[in-house]
């Protein structure tokens, strides 16, 4: 256990930050200059430190796979941002967003980090407007709140829906600032692959230029891991085609633990697979369940005749329609959490109640508040998520119910941090959804935003003085020292390997078999057997991938297909990982529904007794059994109780 | 002034300029012409012939226009070079016809044909009036009889008349474009006065157009009779 | 509704090894593509099969593939991101496609957009336009209470309308002069609307503007056509705005 120091400050709650900011070092201006950072990943976690962090003086390499840091996936945020500013007078509060954040990731989160995400989250939304996001307002000309699923009160700051796109503009507006002066070196289509670690410290990177294939050396005296969640192990995701778990992978082999990797987000409101052509997931935005009902045929024949396509929803009258939502959860209704809506979903098209070709659809439908609202009130309030609905399936949502389904969305699990957001590693920092730190086993709509630019922007650029204080005679990072020499090889080496596999099959072949194995295994309900299967199953995809995988084109060159291989190979081993910590943790929290852990009813039973825990893994090397260690929760401010939404 | 000139707004600002110049001209010389089909004696489209000769104002805004001519002309071409440089590798396929009107795409060529009409118009009427008033018809009074000089063409000739007839239509459609994209370039627009605009323009594209062609129409059908 | 096979489609495709070689037209056919799949998913399906016949697959730029990032390109058939409006390529579908037809498929076409390899340009040049001033100048903390100034409802709305470009090109692909004015014009409109960002808007027009021309962008005609593709429906009155913007900028030096 003593590895793991939360550092967590004493003292009461509310006083933990502001006395902790008040005893950890500061860098003089002077120094500050001296010290070089490397911030990998430019989404709102990685674009608000590296600008912040320029802005402060230390000079910054930041990186990222894209084209721009403009396009990382953080862009692709549809709701809203959270932040207790109790503009609308409803009684928010900096501990009534702290306890609906705990309370939704069902218990599983630190209570100091989550305190402090509500104690910062006021100052984003000043930082925000101060740049220029153009969030919704009334006609007053004051910021507009919405309501988002599991909360009492209007805390919801949007910008249409397309608040990640305006929210990553602001921070990326920053970052060219600090670009222009010379503060940030920016390294687009550069994808880090290893990190470098000196006398046990990070300092620096290897990353590929992804045009021209040639592999470089980035030294600083910390490092900073910014890439986000690993949800496309599972092939089918909301993420980017690109979102990857490598380099928080590549931390991981060096010493960097791994907390609850089991512990994703599943969201339900995804538009459908159709047939096996499909590469991407489309999710429809969690507002939608305000004015939308959720519904599936009561009579299975209704049900078959769908699949085949014999009838179609309006043919199937109001009293043989199953609202199981409402039927299950009458005071929440359409509006139960992620979680819950998505395991119900599932139950339904397990029980042979799905309605589209394949049996894995549930409609969402708005002829009725069309009827009680007309269809001007709806078009205003979703117009865009109608029309982009009808671009890709080419059913008029506003004459036939949508079909959705759950998809995999986000990532709960990540790095471990401690209370500096610092790593297992010293001088390794990871922020955004890559660390584990703040969403439990659930994250609530509207908080991914919060927690990546509260990291990036108010914690991260005080905590990181706190280490770079004592390495100020440290100079500046030789990237020709033998650690380089050594990482860079090593690098050179797996490319090559992967590269000259010269296989039969191709990277999407395995990584569509993970996925697979992923979702049936661990997915939305999980249980012991299946996850023995999956990780035995896993290990067979890792021995067939390393022998039979084909990487084509050039190696010095731009080869889209090299770096899939790289990333898939990265969640083969986190796909394992993740069936392990499933395995591990037999209880029903959050996203992770153990069948063994359920009420008579089918619903999630937390265990409290044996896992009140952070699980923190550590590598133990290539293809053997890592070490679980576990990092007790302690709750002294809030008691623990089942959640119910009946 | 010239730094300023040679950005990519500024270029566009010297056509603006130039051209919305070259419009209230354009607007002058049709009311005039207009004459021509007004007064079939020829008193009143002399007398304006005349007012426009003598008018020092006018004889002021000669050069001027003049000027104006040969900024629009040359500039246009330095303009369209700059612009075809800006794509050294050109599609295969394109349908621009998608997205854009063919007139907003080819004001060059537009311009080009007009200006190719404005050579032959100078040589037909300005040239003869302004440098061999001596070879152009007399009035029973002596005077410069510019309306016969003009109708005796249009009469003797149906090749004239579809010539001017088709420089005027050509030229409705470069305004077509032209006279909102003046107004655009030099910021004179915004979401309510856009629609307004390009209205405005069509409509002043087709009575430039059609006022420029009943004039050759009038003589060679002979309702002058 | 129902989603049907496309038999047989012929694909023109501009293929080039890297920025220092030649390209050229490939042509390849694909078989039994479904209506309800997308148009990258259709490049997947050709991808898959270029690599089992030990050909380098096509590279093309691609990421969210929820028509948000605008890393998608691609000028299909004569028009940036395809047949359809108001879509980015990886939203077009291919319903929108007939069978046996032949699909030309270009790389973005500027100065300012070299290609890097196959249908891949490099876009950084719209990077270095908004690096020269799209941005404004606060620094994190120490800025005032975000109700502070209170900012008129229809400019916030125009503002977001401004907003919403996803920066992938299209307005520079679509427009015959590569002119970069729409993507200009919608950063100093999103900005200038707001009175944090109106404090410099001057300065900001002019620089912008002047790293524009320095990349190598066209100049506007206001043909239209950048509004016309725009997968986000950005006007042209931004451009009117970004005209005037800049005309007094330069006017009161």
């Amino acid at each position: 256990m003593s590895i793991l120091n939360s550092k967590i400050p004493e003292g009461p709650l509310a006083e933990k930050w502001s006395k902790h900011k008040g005893a950890i070092k500061v860098v003089s201006p002077a120094n500050k200059r001296k010290l070089e950072i490397i911030v990998v990943g430019t989404g709102l976690g990685g674009a608000s430190a590296a600008a912040s962090l320029a802005e402060l003086g230390y000079k910054v390499k930041a990186f990222c796979y894209q084209d721009s840091p403009r396009r990382a996936h953080s862009i692709a945020a549809q709701g809203g941002i959270n932040a207790a500013k109790n503009y609308q007078n409803d009684n928010d509060s900096v501990h009534r967003l702290f306890y609906d954040t705990i309370k939704g990731g069902d218990y599983r989160s630190r209570e100091a980090n989550v305190y402090r995400l509500a104690e910062v989250s006021p100052n984003i939304i000043d930082q925000c407007v101060a740049q220029g996001v153009p969030f919704g307002r009334e006609y007053g000309g004051l910021l507009d709140n919405r309501s988002f699923g599991g909360v009492l009160v209007s805390r919801t700051f949007y910008a249409r829906g397309q608040t990640g796109q305006q929210l990553l503009i602001g921070a990326y507006q920053a970052l060219n600032r600090q670009i222009a002066k010379g503060a940030v070196e920016m390294y687009s289509r550069h994808e880090m692959l290893d990190v470098v670690k000196i006398d046990g410290k990070a300092r620096g990177i290897i990353a590929r230029d992804l045009v021209t294939g040639k592999i470089k050396r980035f030294g600083a005296h910390a490092v900073v891991v910014a890439t986000g969640g690993y949800g496309n192990v599972f092939f089918l995701s909301t993420n980017a085609m690109g979102s990857n778990g490598s380099a928080a992978w590549q931390c991981y082999k060096h010493g960097a633990f791994m907390s609850n990797p089991c512990f994703v987000q599943i969201h339900p409101t995804c538009i459908p697979v159709h047939g096996d052509q499909q590469s991407k997931l489309t999710l429809m935005s969690e507002s939608l369940r305000n004015d939308g009902r959720v519904w599936v045929p009561k009579k299975k024949e209704d049900a078959v005749k769908l699949q085949k396509g014999e009838i179609g929803p309006n043919d199937i009258k109001d009293e043989d329609r199953d609202f199981y939502l409402e039927r299950r959860y009458p005071s929440y209704g359409n509006l139960v959490p992620r979680d819950v809506a998505s395991r119900a979903a599932k139950e339904r098209c397990d029980e042979g109640f799905g309605v589209n070709g394949e049996g894995k659809a549930v409609f969402l439908d708005f002829k009725y508040s069309i009827e009680r609202l007309g269809k001007k009130v709806i078009e205003a309030r979703y117009g865009n998520l109608f029309q982009m609905y009808e671009k890709i399936t080419d059913v008029d949502p506003y004459k036939e119910p949508m079909m959705i389904y759950p998809a995999i969305h986000y990532t709960m699990g990540g790095t471990w941090v401690d209370y500096n957001l610092m790593t297992t590693v010293p001088g390794l920092y990871a922020i955004g959804e890559a660390n584990f730190s703040d969403h439990g086993a659930n994250r609530l709509g509207a908080s991914a935003l919060m927690q990546g630019l509260a990291d990036g922007y108010f914690i991260l650029p005080y905590t990181i003085g706190d280490y770079l204080a004592d390495e100020i005679m440290v100079p500046k990072i030789d990237t020709n020292k033998p650690e380089f020499e050594a990482a860079e090889k090593a690098v050179t080496g797996r490319i090559e390997i992967l590269f000259n596999i010269k296989g039969k099959k191709t990277v999407d072949y395995f990584h569509k078999k993970l996925g697979q194995i992923m979702w049936d295994n661990v997915g939305m309900a999980r249980n012991a057997e299946g996850l023995k299967i999956a990780i035995a199953e896993i290990k067979k995809i890792r021995e067939e991938f390393w022998s039979d995988v084909k990487v084509p084109g050039e190696l010095n060159n731009l080869n889209p297909e090299l770096e899939k291989a790289g990333r898939v190979a990265d969640f083969i081993d986190i796909g394992e990982l993740m069936a392990r910590d499933a395995l591990d943790r037999n209880e029903s929290c959050g996203g992770h529904f153990r069948e063994e852990s359920a009420t008579e009813e089918g619903e999630a039973k937390r265990n409290d007794e044996l896992f009140t825990y952070v699980s923190c893994w550590e590598f133990k090397g290539e293809r053997k059994e890592p070490e679980l260690h576990k990092e007790p929760l302690k709750f002294e401010n809030i008691k623990l109780s089942q959640r119910s939404y009946k | 002034m010239s730094k300023f000139l040679m950005t990519s707004i500024g270029r566009k600002f010297l056509m603006s300029i130039t051209g919305l110049f070259l419009v209230m001209f354009i607007g002058v010389h049709l009311t005039i012409n207009l004459l021509l089909i007004v007064d079939n004696s020829g008193e009143l489209f002399n007398q304006g012939a005349e007012f426009m000769a003598t008018n020092p104002l006018i004889k002021i805004m000669e050069p001027i226009l003049g000027l104006g001519f040969m900024i629009h002309i040359f500039w246009s071409f330095f303009l369209e070079y700059k612009n075809w440089k800006a794509r050294p590798v050109k599609y295969a396929a394109k349908n621009m016809g998608a997205s854009s009107s063919w007139a907003s795409r080819n004001m060059l060529v537009l311009g080009a044909l007009v200006l190719v009409f404005l050579v032959m118009h100078i040589i037909d009427f300005f040239w003869v009036i302004k440098f061999n008033p001596h070879t152009m018809p007399k009035t029973a009074e002596g005077l410069e009889d510019t309306y016969t000089l003009v109708a005796s063409l249009f009469k003797e000739s149906i090749v004239y008349g579809l010539f001017y007839i088709l420089g005027g239509v050509l030229l409705g459609i470069h305004l077509s474009h032209g006279f909102w994209s003046a107004f655009q370039t030099l910021g004179l627009n915004n979401k309510n006065w856009l629609k307004r605009l390009q209205f405005v323009g069509k409509l002043y594209a087709i009575v430039i157009a059609v006022g420029f062609s009943i004039i050759p129409l009038y003589f060679m059908l002979g309702l002058y009779k | 509704m129902a989603d049907k096979i496309l038999k047989k489609l012929n694909i023109k495709v501009w293929r080039q090894n890297r920025a220092s070689e030649k390209g050229k037209f490939e042509n390849y056919t694909i078989e039994n593509i479904s209506t309800g799949s997308s148009f990258l998913e259709m490049m997947d399906i050709l991808n898959n099969e270029l690599i089992e016949k030990g050909i380098d697959p096509i590279a093309f730029d691609h990421d969210c593939r929820e028509g948000i990032c605008g890393t998608c390109s691609l000028y299909i058939n004569g028009r940036p991101h395809g047949p359809d409006t108001e879509v980015t390529t990886c939203q077009l579908h291919m319903r929108k496609f007939k069978a046996g037809e032949t699909i030309t498929i270009e790389p973005w076409r500027a100065r300012a957009f070299p290609v890097i390899k196959d249908l891949i340009v490099d876009r950084s040049a719209f990077d270095k336009i908004l690096q020269a001033g799209g941005f404004v100048s606060v620094n994190t903390g120490g800025v005032p209470d975000a109700n502070t100034i209170p900012v008129a409802y229809d400019d916030a709305e125009e503002a977001m309308d401004a907003a919403a470009c996803i920066g992938c090109g299209a307005c520079v692909a679509a427009c015959k002069n590569s002119s970069a004015m729409l993507f200009v014009s919608a950063k100093v409109s999103h900005l200038a609307k707001l009175p944090q960002g109106r404090v410099e808007a001057k300065s900001r027009a002019r620089n912008m503007i002047a790293k524009m021309d320095e990349l190598g962008f066209g100049g506007c005609t206001n043909t239209g056509a950048c509004e016309a593709e725009c997968p986000k429906s950005i006007s042209i009155v931004n451009i009117a705005r970004l005209n005037r913007e800049y005309l007094v900028a330069r006017m009161s030096e």
